[in-house]
């Protein structure tokens, strides 16, 4: 046997070396876009401490008067950071996406799992993941030219001449351009999401347990609502933690459809709202004007803060799919 | 009585397959509606002159943005798929479990930051603090980011479903891990590695926040200056010119937004026909697909050519759980 050359062995240690670079790179990036933005929002952290989080005016101060000095940092005179009106914009649009997108995901999953299949599964599977494959700039200009043109004219008032009662659908519809878009559009990116990773939790329901239910008596409805259903819980609260995910991180969409609110909390569904990353998306000339540049600072604990929850989320989101996937499934009957 | 109950029991049945029916249409009447409302107002707008003439003011052409989106997309592709498939060659060939684990992970939440806090993080350091200003290189580096837990993870992904056989009888014949992967590893997986480059090619186009604080703007063609020029690029002209009040920008716009849908459409159309569906790694930004093959070499060494029941040189996605049922 001929022996591996020593340039073969010598290509070979400096592959190995080369991919282990490579492959530390994400670590090198994540390490390094934490560090950035921590040290970045230090000032920040200081100038406003707990303030930042329950203060409602975002106001970057009088860019042409003079210096204020706090805690030890200079700001521009007047200056007052507090991003509530984000984190409830965050959050309000997101939960109302996932009101959307919930069922509607759940239930088109449930259609490509068990009512189609062969070529008219895989066309609409494609499609569902065409959709995900639509830039968000693209939804965000469908959001501004369609949506929310239906929605004042046409959703708003109905819902609130339906909904009276209820406080948050009253009220004037305006432009449209709000948290009721906010959340539509975010529902749209979400439900490709949400439906391909259900669908194949679907899919891998065991033939034998639907098998037992129909033998039961059941009918294919009940087998899904009662046998299915169950069996991809974890998996599912997973697969919504994932969008849940995603919707607060979106930007452009949210961006092109929210109003663009600031120092104001929604009032109703259709007040113009904004969101955290929208918001850093929105303040670049801010950033560029402050002369101190506590308004860099500011938007970068902001973007910290994003990046904590959307991480965090996405993390349990991820955990509980895994659980839901590595679930083992018991079938047939125990031969001992 | 009985009679009751059962037509109660049809009745939930209809209502229940019909509601998932009707959320089903939804689905697929939003996309249709969001493709046909640009492509009609694109076609309407659109006209060949301006895919060589460059934006001035508020209208104009496109030239300049469609030659800055390639021209970031091709500085980042340039960083990122050496990054990416190196990467993941090494967690999927030379990674003990504990280190591909940890690799897997952190490509995990690198994939879940939000876009605009990457372009946020570039902006801070690069334009700010190493001063290259809005520039190529700032914007390619953020597309970078974003692209390389995809390209490293579906790498890695189709280099797992090869199985350990072919691996073995190449280490057999005295090949080292390297010639290994070059002679006989790299060529089933090959597919699955260009999907994944391709789709994220994609995702890098459609991209607009990571570059509002790094690309900048410029109504110019970009030149080959990496720093202290700002670029256009597509996605720019969608989101800023149908703000504007006048009808020349919304028509710019939905130009932009037609070049831009159906470069992306066909590619991710592109790469499902020739490449087959079911290899695909379906994940878009912020979702990452748990494949079964989770193992790394030292544990697949131990199951050794058990595990490669039902593999189809790469085309193919191996249904273990079909094998387990």
């Amino acid at each position: 046997m001929q022996k591996a050359s020593s340039v073969a062995k010598t290509i070979d240690r400096a592959f190995h070396v080369a991919a282990g670079i490579a492959a530390s790179s994400p670590v090198v990036f994540l390490a390094g876009i934490v560090t950035i933005v921590v040290i970045q929002a230090m000032p920040s952290i200081r100038f406003n401490g707990w303030h930042f989080l329950t203060s409602l005016t975002w106001n970057i101060g009088n860019v042409y008067g003079g210096l204020e000095h706090e805690h030890g940092v200079t700001a521009a005179s007047g200056a007052s950071f507090g991003s509530r009106v984000f984190i409830v914009g965050t959050l309000a649009s997101s939960v109302i996406a996932l009101l959307m997108a919930v069922p509607v995901s759940l239930l088109t999953a449930v259609v490509l799992a068990y009512r189609t299949r062969g070529a008219l599964r895989a066309i609409l599977s494609t499609l569902v993941e065409l959709l995900a494959g639509i830039p968000s700039v693209v939804i965000g200009l469908w959001g501004m030219t369609v949506l929310t043109p239906w929605i004042s004219t046409q959703l708003g008032p109905l819902l609130s001449r339906v909904g009276g009662v209820i406080p948050y659908l009253r009220g004037p519809v305006g432009t449209g351009m709000g948290l009721l878009a906010s959340g539509c559009v975010l529902a749209v990116m979400t439900i490709p999401i949400i439906t391909a990773t259900t669908r194949d939790l679907l899919l891998q329901v065991p033939t034998l347990y639907r098998e037992g239910g129909i033998g039961l008596g059941m009918t294919d409805w009940e087998v899904v609502r009662h046998i299915c259903f169950p069996c991809i819980r974890e998996g599912f609260i997973g697969a919504v933690a994932l969008g849940f995910g995603r919707a607060m991180g979106e930007t452009m969409a949210v961006l092109m459809v929210s109003g663009n609110a600031v120092n104001l909390l929604p009032q109703n569904l259709y007040s113009p709202t904004s969101t955290m990353a929208a918001f850093v998306a929105d303040q670049l000339d801010s950033a560029l004007t402050d002369a101190s540049k506590m308004a860099v600072h500011a938007l970068s604990e902001l973007a910290l803060l994003l990046m904590v929850l959307t991480v965090a989320t996405n993390l349990a989101a991820r955990r509980l799919v895994s659980l839901g996937r590595r679930r083992q499934w018991r079938t047939g009957v125990d031969a001992r | 009585m009985t009679g009751r109950r059962r037509r109660r029991r049809k009745m939930n049945r209809f209502l229940g397959w019909g509601c998932a029916w009707l959320a089903a249409g939804l689905v697929l009447f939003c996309l249709t509606d969001m493709v046909g409302t640009v492509l009609l107002r694109g076609l309407e707008s659109f006209h060949w002159r301006v895919l060589w003439t460059t934006t001035s003011g508020s209208s104009g052409g496109l030239a300049n943005a469609l030659l800055g989106t390639l021209w970031l997309v091709a500085i980042s592709v340039a960083m990122a798929a050496p990054l990416g498939i190196l990467g993941g060659v090494y967690t999927a060939e030379f990674a003990g479990q504990r280190t591909a684990r940890v690799i897997r992970f952190t490509a995990e939440i690198l994939s879940g930051v939000p876009s605009i806090v990457i372009g946020y993080f570039a902006y801070l350091l690069m334009v700010l603090t190493w001063g290259w200003g809005f520039s190529a290189l700032a914007g390619g580096i953020s597309l970078t980011v974003i692209m390389l837990p995809y390209i490293l993870r579906s790498t890695e992904a189709s280099l797992q479903q090869v199985p350990l056989t072919l691996r073995e009888a190449a280490w057999g014949l005295g090949m080292t891990r390297f010639q290994t992967i070059r002679y006989v590893v790299v060529k089933p997986a090959m597919a699955g590695m260009a999907t994944g480059v391709l789709l994220a090619v994609a995702i890098a186009m459609g991209e607009t926040a990571p570059l509002l604080y790094t690309a900048g703007w410029s109504t110019m063609n970009p030149s080959l200056q990496l720093t202290h020029q700002p670029v256009g690029y597509l996605t720019y002209i969608v989101y800023k010119y149908i703000e504007m009040p006048f009808p020349d920008a919304h028509a710019l716009a939905y130009s932009a937004a037609l070049v831009l849908l159906m470069v992306v459409l066909l590619l991710n159309v592109a790469v499902r026909l020739v490449v087959g569906h079911a290899f695909v790694p379906r994940f878009s930004r912020g979702r990452y697909r748990d494949r079964k093959t989770t193992e790394g070499l030292g544990e697949r060494r131990g199951k050794s050519s058990a595990n490669a029941v039902g593999f189809d040189c790469g085309r193919r996605r191996v249904d273990t759980e079909a094998g387990r049922l």
